[in-house]
């Protein structure tokens, strides 16, 4: 048996303006070390909310986030960025890369960041990862030269530099057409397959759901499978 | 190693809208530029004119007053000791107007640690003959070394040599004022006339210009010893001794002192002159808040631009934030941004401050009433330098301070979500 990573202890969750609606009523379930899943569910059922709780971006539920058997409950603001840069990578929907830096520096700010290793090996870390991903041709040049799929991709080199416990990802494909969706997932896939990364995706795409090892369905802030 | 990595972010992003924060910088060198020039002229401008009257001004000036006396007869008489009494028949007698005993006051001048110097000095009213009409005029009588020592007398001389005054027996520099009335040349003899109505010739060795016209037209200068001889009095005869403090700001109470112990008038310049301290004290705040004004303002300009600055980049803040930059991280990389601006700004500003300040320095400033000043007067002191680019730095902080926390509670979640 795998450890788990990533355990959520009965969480709730209420928006409270302009009238408190509960959006997550008990969600209870954990990840292990090498799983690759997706949560599915249709729009508003709360599956993004959901991933930003277990991200740590959101500190306002109720219940338990573990993550590596440490509680997330009554951390600092800064403590809980230190834990999303060093155990959590994140892909998200809209690539997010910074435009002031080149490809190389966005994959490498994390690492920076993180400052376990010099300059020099972080930099040689994030050319790996470019390579990894197919696109170290691209490394020198601005991200608004990029295309979407490629920037994506960079997107997922720059979750990978710290080599996370866990990559979530909120509609990583959402916004790419059908090819590089593709690509995206089938780096996804070997992620999890051949590096044995976990990884925590929020999709509305059935046909990606499929194909992870594991799909959680959500409806009306409820796992119903 | 953070810091590294968080200033290389200030920089990209401080480049990435370089026209946005150029217009920031150019306010801040604005300001200082001003700032820096304004306190230096208006502190160049305040000196000049303090030295106008401070130079020629004694510290402490020790003399015989002509005054009533203080004990009139009526006030001894018991039986009107609880009336108010205001016959005075006792009126001021011809007392002497030297000081009594002055070769042993001056030596304990000389002596006391705290005088630079003392210079002496005999007054004479004399009337100057023109042709067929006299005026009125008063003869300084002077240790002239010890007057051009303490009292920078040679600035003041606009032609011929003050040294010439001792050299030449019987010489006079005239008062550019009289000297013009009297049509009289360097080289010339004038005559004047004492009050015990003697009339001696004396040379025109120089002219002299104070600045103040009044006392152009009726002061003249000579040694002691033919002030003394035109008074045909001996060579103790001294009306006046000038006194230079080593401290200014002890003048009022050694005046005091002075007073108590020689039993003479003892004025010290803040007394004297108590108008001129006033003069300067404001012109002096109202440049500073001149100053400070065009820094605020600046300030305001950059809290402009970095509120902007956070808004078009709200994006990159929430994509730091969530890849583990803390809210900390954050307020330090815009409170950089604002922290270079202001000192880039800062530096630029200084520097253009003594440049407009040199510039000023060579525009021509002529007066007839200032022969010494021949171009405007700027005071380069280190002090304003030093508040200039101190106030810059706090200045931009506190502009910055408030986007900086506004950018550091940015919730990520919002932002992402919102797309």
């Amino acid at each position: 048996m795998e450890p788990k990573i990533l355990e959520a202890k009965s969480i709730f969750k209420s928006f409270h303006t302009p009238i408190t609606i509960p959006v997550l009523k008990d969600i209870n379930f954990s990840i292990n070390r090498g799983d690759f899943v997706s949560i599915t569910g249709k729009s508003g059922c709360g599956k993004s909310t959901l991933l930003y709780i277990l991200s740590t971006m959101d500190t306002d539920y109720e219940g338990d986030l573990l993550i590596d058997g440490i509680s997330m409950r009554g951390k600092k603001e800064g403590e809980l960025a230190k834990v999303r840069n060093e155990k959590i990578g994140f892909v998200f929907q809209f690539h997010y890369l910074l435009n002031e830096f080149s490809v190389i520096k966005n994959v490498m700010l994390p690492g920076l960041k993180l400052a376990a290793m010099s300059d020099k090996e972080v930099e040689a870390r994030a050319y790996e990862k470019l390579k990894m991903l197919g696109i170290e041709n691209e490394a020198l040049k601005l991200p608004n030269q990029l295309s979407g799929g490629q920037k994506q991709r960079v997107a997922i080199a720059r979750a990978l530099i710290n080599d996370p416990l866990i990559i979530m990802g909120d509609e990583p494909t959402g916004n790419l057409d059908k090819k590089n969706g593709e690509i995206v997932f089938n780096v996804f896939k070997e992620l999890a397959e051949v590096y044995h990364q976990s990884l925590l995706i929020v999709t509305h795409d059935n046909e990606f759901a499929a194909r992870t090892h594991r799909i959680i369905e959500m409806e009306d802030g409820k796992i119903i499978n | 190693m953070n810091i590294k990595l968080l200033a290389s972010v200030s920089k990209s992003l401080l480049l990435a809208r370089w026209k946005q924060t150029l217009v920031a910088a150019v306010g801040v060198t604005f300001s200082i530029t001003m700032f820096i020039t304004l306190l230096g002229f208006m502190a160049g401008l305040n000196t000049m004119l303090d030295n106008l009257i401070l130079n020629r001004t004694p510290h402490i000036h020790l003399y015989n007053e002509i005054e009533p006396s203080k004990n009139q007869p009526i006030s001894r008489a018991t039986e009107f000791k609880d009336n108010y009494n205001f016959i005075s028949s006792i009126k001021p007698k011809n007392e002497r107007q030297e000081i009594y005993n002055s070769s042993a006051i001056y030596e304990a001048l000389l002596k006391d640690d705290r005088v630079l110097g003392v210079a002496p000095k005999v007054m004479a009213q004399v009337f100057y003959n023109v042709g067929s009409i006299d005026l009125t005029g008063v003869i300084n009588g002077i240790d002239v070394e010890a007057e051009n020592r303490l009292f920078k007398f040679s600035d003041y001389i606009t032609s011929g040599q003050f040294i010439d005054l001792k050299n030449i027996p019987n010489s006079i520099i005239l008062g550019k004022g009289a000297a013009e009335k009297m049509m009289a040349n360097i080289g010339d003899v004038i005559q004047v006339t004492t009050t015990k109505g003697e009339r001696i010739p004396l040379k025109v060795v120089g002219y002299f210009q104070s600045g103040i016209q009044e006392i152009d037209k009726v002061q003249s200068y000579a040694s002691i010893v033919t002030t003394q001889k035109l008074l045909g009095e001996s060579n103790n005869y001294i009306t006046d001794l000038q006194v230079r403090l080593k401290d200014l700001a002890m003048a009022p109470m050694m005046a005091k002192e002075y007073h108590q112990l020689f039993e003479i008038e003892a004025v010290d310049i803040q007394t004297a002159n108590s108008q001129f301290e006033t003069g300067s004290s404001i012109r002096t705040l109202i440049s500073y808040a001149v100053g400070i004004t065009l820094l605020i303002v600046a300030g305001f300009g950059i809290y402009n631009i970095l509120n902007m600055m956070i808004y078009e980049k709200m994006d990159s803040i929430a994509i730091l934030k969530a890849t583990g930059f803390s809210g900390k991280d954050v307020h330090k990389i815009f409170i950089a941004i604002a922290l270079s601006i202001g000192i880039f700004g800062g530096i630029l500003g200084l520097l253009f401050g003594f440049g407009l300040s040199a510039i000023i320095d060579q525009v021509p400033f002529n007066t007839a009433s200032l022969p010494t000043v021949k171009t405007y007067p700027i005071d380069y002191n280190p002090k304003f330098y030093l508040i200039g680019g101190i106030f810059s730095i706090v200045t931009t902080y506190f502009a910055g301070y408030f986007p900086s926390k506004k950018a550091s509670k940015i919730d990520p979640v919002v932002i992402i979500r919102g797309k």
